[in-house]
């Protein structure tokens, strides 16, 4: 298929496509967040709304002798800046 | 540039300002800048039980490289508006 007939020419137009659909996106910090895609820019700065963030904390301390266990902590936003310098990757949705 | 003008139209709004050690400010905005530098006035440190030493701070300026996420009030965001403003920056940058 000529990529150029799907509108998808450089790597941001990916996003581009994604934008007014729910994006997962993969932050520093062991962060992930979903949201519906409003606005982003060059520098990956995003703005997303109805937000799920999902913080993975990995027990140093954890007394268990499974050293595995990982806790997993969530959050809703309404409406969120993401500053575009911790973010990871940028995925559309699977369809 | 387009991030820059939806935090102008939010001056006077309420935010909550998280940062990159975790510390969230809540506080409204007063002035943003290019590099999305945030002045607040009347802040509130959500944890102020883990953040005492801020408790007599008032207002602040916030570098913008520090912070992580900002939460924005919903009611004052177009998201259509976003959406159109987003594909005219990014089209016009290829064009260039």
């Amino acid at each position: 298929m000529d990529p150029s007939s799907s509108g998808i020419q450089e790597p941001f137009d990916l996003i581009r496509l994604s934008l007014s659909e729910r994006v997962y996106v993969k932050l520093r910090g062991d962060r992930e967040l979903t949201g519906i895609l409003h606005a982003y820019d060059g520098h990956m700065n995003l703005i997303l709304s109805d937000v799920e963030e999902t913080i993975l904390l990995v027990d140093v301390d954890n007394p268990t002798p499974n050293p595995a266990t990982i806790n997993v902590a969530k959050r809703k936003m309404e409406m969120l800046f993401v500053r575009g310098d911790g973010v990871i990757l940028v995925s559309p949705p699977s369809r | 540039m387009l991030i820059f003008s939806v935090f102008k139209t939010l001056t006077d709004q309420q935010v909550v300002v998280e940062l990159k050690n975790d510390l969230s400010i809540t506080g409204t905005l007063k002035s943003v800048d290019q590099f999305l530098n945030i002045r607040l006035d009347n802040i509130k440190v959500l944890d102020e039980a883990r953040h005492p030493h801020m408790m007599a701070v008032k207002n602040c300026f916030i570098r913008g490289s520090v912070v992580r996420y900002v939460q924005l009030p919903a009611e004052h965001v177009d998201t259509q508006l976003l959406e159109d403003a987003t594909r005219r920056e990014t089209t016009t940058q290829i064009k260039r």
